[in-house]
């Protein structure tokens, strides 16, 4: 309790920033994934080629390489900004491609029964779209997305180890102090623990609010 | 191609296959022209002059990055040994009919799969003093063997009820009910969500490079930093991105073919649905589970 108190700024910082990058992050990562996503289920080929190609490069690159060539390899090219948008940059593009698979396969799940149903009603394609293929693979969506989110706050420790301020980084500080290093620990563990069950109650009650029993 | 069949639009007609044919021909111009600027800025910049590809022509050079790429797969390999035997004890206690044991794995799964794996690997390091290799060995196994236990539990809970009560009405006992019947069946199903998650194991070994354990990517960091050979940061990633991603690919591919090899023999028709393979990021099995399939 002691190393909490006495470092209580520290860690305050260090929490806000990783929930900070998260949000961030996260935002970065749904509207990517919502455009790669309409990519890979549009009837135009070169489109769905690029988003198939794009998740599957990402999902199978390792997360510290692509930290990795972000934080170390862009600045070659003349592109220098600070450490914090290039781990957003790394973390939400890591993570469209996660989102967009699950959006994707929400929207598979929609019968194909329905769209045709919708547009034999007369429905364009907007409304056939918002009304009818949307709502339904909202509800298939919101339980892997809250999966994804949650990786994605754990992810962020990797951001902390290259020289971004996190909750992870924070221990260096309060070893040089002197404190002791397990329970530096373990107050780390129990921010991360706070985001991350945040995380999984907001999608919880969100799924439960778009329950329907069928 | 799914899009034919998806529940968004119609079958095009001759006016929407040319508008289709427009609107490619516009993406084919963007892509096109992004993949020219980043050509014209890797040659722009200086990447492909001889004095920065030259360390690769050297022995050495060759031989620390096969050195790096072998303590990977070293590191790989001995998490694939340990986690697998973790994931099936730990799935064996959350099974169990002991209520003691149920709560106890119940409590060690949950906890090291919320746990950020870069926390602990860094507390196995840092706190417990431990050599990089079994400190990233460790990490690894704890989280994936907790992954990898909700996996097994998940595919034997999904056998079919009938075979364990046949099991149990022939007069087999629990463990040879569990050994003879349940896991055989529930194996086929899972192998492709298993090979999904040592994906996700081989890709998390780079989290060595944060300890420094001297694996591929501190190899290539080693490499990239030397001025000797005027920074060669960009051809480093060109010859470590390939073969990290190759590597991760074609495990995805196996686990891929296996579920399609899978799902045509007639042996698991009977048992437990197959699991479908999807690279997790962090906790697969709930979201296996609930997502429902296209059924």
């Amino acid at each position: 309790m002691k190393v909490l108190i006495d470092n209580w700024s520290t860690y305050w910082h260090g929490f806000l920033a990783t929930l900070w990058l998260t949000l961030v992050s996260a935002a970065l990562a749904l509207v990517l994934g919502v455009l790669v996503a309409s990519c890979r289920v549009s009837p135009v080929r070169p489109l769905r080629v690029f988003g198939t190609a794009w998740v599957t490069l990402l999902r199978n690159t390792p997360l510290t390489l692509l930290f990795f060539i972000v934080v170390l390899g862009l600045p070659r090219f003349g592109i220098t900004l600070p450490f914090f948008t290039f781990a957003v940059l790394a973390l939400g593009c890591y993570t469209s491609a996660f989102v967009c698979e699950v959006l994707r396969s929400g929207v598979n799940t929609v019968p194909a029964g329905q769209g045709e149903a919708a547009r034999s009603l007369g429905l364009s394609f907007g409304q056939t779209l918002g009304l009818v293929v949307l709502p339904q693979a909202y509800r298939s969506v919101v339980a892997p997305l809250g999966s994804v989110m949650i990786a994605l706050a754990k992810n962020t420790a990797i951001a902390g180890s290259f020289s971004v301020a996190e909750l992870l980084g924070s221990y260096r500080t309060i070893n040089e102090l002197g404190y002791g290093i397990v329970w530096t620990f373990v107050w780390i563990a129990v921010g991360y623990l706070v985001i991350t069950l945040a995380i999984s109650a907001l999608f919880n009650g969100l799924e439960r609010r778009v329950a329907v029993s069928r | 191609m799914t899009a034919e069949t998806s529940a968004l639009y119609d079958v095009p007609g001759p006016r929407a296959l040319a508008r289709h044919r427009l609107y490619g021909l516009l993406a084919l111009l963007a892509v096109a022209a992004l993949v020219g600027w980043v050509v014209y800025m890797l040659f722009h910049t200086q990447q492909f002059t001889a004095a920065k590809w030259s360390p690769f022509t050297y022995r050495g050079v060759q031989e620390l990055l096969l050195r790096g790429l072998g303590n990977t797969l070293k590191a790989f390999g001995w998490t694939v040994l340990l986690a697998l035997p973790f994931g099936a004890l730990f799935a064996a206690g959350r099974l169990s009919d002991h209520r003691a044991v149920r709560w106890c794995s119940t409590v060690v799964v949950e906890f090291f799969r919320a746990m950020p794996l870069l926390v602990m690997i860094f507390f196995i390091f840092v706190a417990l003093k431990v050599e990089p290799l079994w400190a990233l060995v460790a990490g690894l196994t704890l989280y994936n063997g907790s992954v990898l236990a909700e996996v097994f539990r998940a595919g034997v809970l999904a056998v079919p009820r009938g075979q364990r009560e046949a099991a149990y009405a022939l007069g087999l006992r629990k463990t040879q009910v569990m050994a003879y019947v349940l896991v055989p069946q529930a194996n086929r199903a899972m192998l492709p969500s298993i090979i999904s998650q040592l994906v996700v194991a081989l890709k998390d070994t780079s989290l060595g490079f944060l300890i420094t354990y001297e694996e591929f990517l501190h190899a290539g960091k080693l490499i990239a930093t030397n001025l000797d050979y005027d920074l060669p940061f960009i051809p480093v990633v060109m010859v470590i991105a390939p073969v990290y991603i190759g590597m991760c690919l074609l495990l995805s591919w196996t686990a891929r073919w296996v579920e399609r090899r899978g799902r045509r023999s007639p042996k698991v028709r009977g048992g437990a649905p197959m699991a479908r393979p999807g690279i997790g990021m962090g906790l697969p099995p709930e979201a296996q589970e609930r997502r429902p399939g296209p059924e």
